[in-house]
């Protein structure tokens, strides 16, 4: 299938879900403990997959995983937020939110990628950037500006999947990419809902409203110009049944890294540049810049 | 007109309510009194000798909130800055609607404020020595990044990056503008992917961090500066410290996401009053290209006078 296809066809089939769906639910199936974590994803995707642990700084942050692994016969990198299965587990990853040396921890593997020449795979899963005492003062706001940052100079192609929440700069932090696919179900957006809630209503219990305008589900971002296709899951949600939505995801990792390895570097890096360039909407001398240009008027 | 005007009561110097002081602090304009009472130490100091010094108290040495027209005054030589990118104005790309229409809410931000949106960008001299400047207004919707000022952020690293001069960007905001939900989002890619160009190609990028700057901001280019300055006292740093105490379930330490705090941690390079922000500029601004003319006999003579 081929990504124009896989686009159209998400186009299609996301109207009949959505009415069945609401923003809220969706939300709720995002956050839902019976949604695969990234290691789901990895170990149906991959094979011998070899997880890589530490920034080689500070501590090896369990909400990030990272490693190599091989596909199709070629080797790759790997990077994601892990939310943990078990309460104890979920616990001891702090529910993938991760400190500033999870995210370094990342970086080094983007790195590493890049001097093996492997690609890079994402999985973003995350509620955000953990708020806490020691998250910043071992210098959260560095750790999430440099992995942006560094992102746009890694010389080999990156391809993110937003598997369930894609919470702000915490998702970011490993979310640019040449390519960026949501599941069906996930969402992402710049501030969670409840927070969002409280800081216009002083209510976070009107998160659910807050939900709605935010536009953060996968058809939202289709639409805004912020991904680049969105990946079917079962009915119910992707925990009900996974393979529709592992063979979606294994032909656009496949399709992504034979399109982009024909590139040069230079040509990488400017098109993921470029890319990211264009998410952005104002009005300059009575011209208004959008991604989709017809949607504003 | 009263010869003694109160701000509103605060709570006292490194008292629990303290913390806060900078941001309940934002909305105190210095009142039109002859004398006014300091925010902080709460002492009554001469208006004139406040704003002498840049609208810092002489007696605790708080840096009061400055628009961005005092900065720009504060920071370029009289008569330079040359604003661009001026006309690029905000959508409402989500059609958001809170308890007000967010295209209504960048009206009475323009109105309060008499700018467009919340950061101005344009060249100018420093101390003599070409610069890009861009400054932040915390009294614009928090001097949040949403499209516009993620473009103007942009267009500012261009054009440095065209006229090779050095980047000076001074930030104070609440951090991405939700009303323009995920657009804000991606204006941390955007601004730090030309912030990496910025480094390529070997241009200074100076960044200046007041009082607050906070989010998407501070995590974004802000934290991406060559050289990282804050002034006294900024709070700064990713979340607010209210919701980092409602996480955690816990009273926040002494001093904590101060900007003394983030130099301890060696996530700023200095802390400088306001008073000496432009000389400073300008000195990082010669080291950086000491064959500079300018800069040249201003290094020399720097170095005459030592001792």
């Amino acid at each position: 299938m081929t990504e124009t296809k896989l686009k159209k066809n998400s186009k299609r089939n996301i109207p009949q879900q959505e009415n069945k769906l609401s923003v809220w639910e969706r939300l709720l199936l995002a956050r839902s403990q019976e949604r695969p974590t990234a290691m789901d994803f990895i170990q149906r995707l991959f094979t011998q997959f070899v997880e890589l642990h530490g920034d080689r700084n500070f501590r090896d942050d369990p909400s990030i995983l990272s490693g190599i692994a091989s596909f199709e016969g070629k080797s790759v990198a790997i990077i994601g937020h892990q939310k943990g299965k078990s309460f104890k587990d979920r616990v001891t990853r702090n529910f993938g939110m991760s400190h500033p040396e999870g995210y370094r921890k990342a970086l080094r593997i983007m790195r590493l990628a890049e001097r093996f020449h492997m690609p890079i795979v994402s999985f973003v899963d995350t509620p955000g950037a953990y708020p806490g005492i020691e998250a910043e003062e071992r210098g959260q706001v560095e750790a999430v500006a440099r992995n942006i940052m560094e992102a746009f100079d890694v010389k080999v192609p990156i391809i993110v999947f937003v598997i369930g929440e894609g919470g702000s700069g915490g998702a970011l932090a490993i979310g640019v990419g040449d390519r960026v696919y949501m599941l069906e179900n996930a969402v992402y957006s710049v501030i969670s809902p409840e927070a969002c809630a409280t800081i216009l209503w002083g209510d976070s219990t009107r998160a659910p409203e807050a939900a709605e305008r935010l536009q953060m589900t996968a058809p939202d971002l289709l639409r805004l110009g912020i991904i680049d296709g969105i990946v079917p899951e079962a009915e119910g949600g992707v925990h009900k049944d996974m393979n529709k939505t592992l063979s979606t995801m294994k032909a656009l990792i496949s399709e992504t890294i034979e399109s982009l390895s024909a590139k040069t570097p230079r040509e990488l890096l400017d098109e993921r540049y470029q890319k990211f360039q264009g998410m952005v909407a104002y009005r300059e001398n009575a011209r208004t810049h959008f991604p989709p240009a017809s949607l504003l008027t | 007109m009263g010869w003694l005007t109160r701000s509103k009561p605060q709570g006292t110097p490194g008292g629990p309510e303290d913390r806060t002081a900078g941001e309940a602090g934002r909305k105190v304009r210095i009142p039109e009194g002859l004398w006014i009472k300091c925010t902080v130490c709460r002492q009554i100091v001469y208006r004139k000798e406040v704003e002498r010094a840049g609208k810092v108290c002489p007696k605790c040495n708080y840096h009061f909130p400055i628009t961005v027209e005092e900065r720009i005054e504060q920071l370029s030589d009289p008569g330079t800055f040359e604003e661009f990118a001026g006309d690029i104005e905000p959508v409402d790309p989500l059609h958001f609607v809170d308890s007000h229409r967010y295209p209504d809410r960048i009206k009475s931000a323009q109105k309060k404020t008499g700018l467009k949106e919340a950061v101005r960008i344009g060249d100018c001299l420093i101390s003599a020595r070409p610069a890009v400047l861009g400054v932040f207004s915390f009294d614009f919707m928090g001097g949040s990044m949403g499209s516009v000022v993620g473009e103007k952020v942009v267009r500012g690293v261009e054009r440095a990056l065209e006229r090779r001069v050095p980047l000076v960007l001074v930030t104070s905001s609440g951090g991405a503008r939700m009303q323009e939900g995920i657009f804000s989002l991606m204006q941390m890619a955007r601004t730090s992917a030309a912030v990496g160009r910025l480094h390529e190609a070997g241009v200074p990028y100076i960044s200046v961090l007041s009082d607050p700057t906070f989010g998407g901001v501070t995590a974004s280019f802000a934290m991406l500066g060559d050289v990282i300055i804050a002034e006294p006292r900024s709070l700064i740093g990713f979340a607010g410290p209210r919701v980092i105490e409602q996480t955690i379930k816990q009273q926040l330490p002494e001093g904590f996401q101060r900007a003394e705090f983030l130099l301890t941690h060696g996530f700023l390079d200095m802390v400088v009053e306001r008073g000496r922000l432009k000389e400073t500029l300008a000195l990082l601004m010669c080291l950086f290209s000491p064959g500079d003319r300018i800069c040249s006999s201003a290094l020399s003579e720097a170095g005459d006078g030592g001792g």
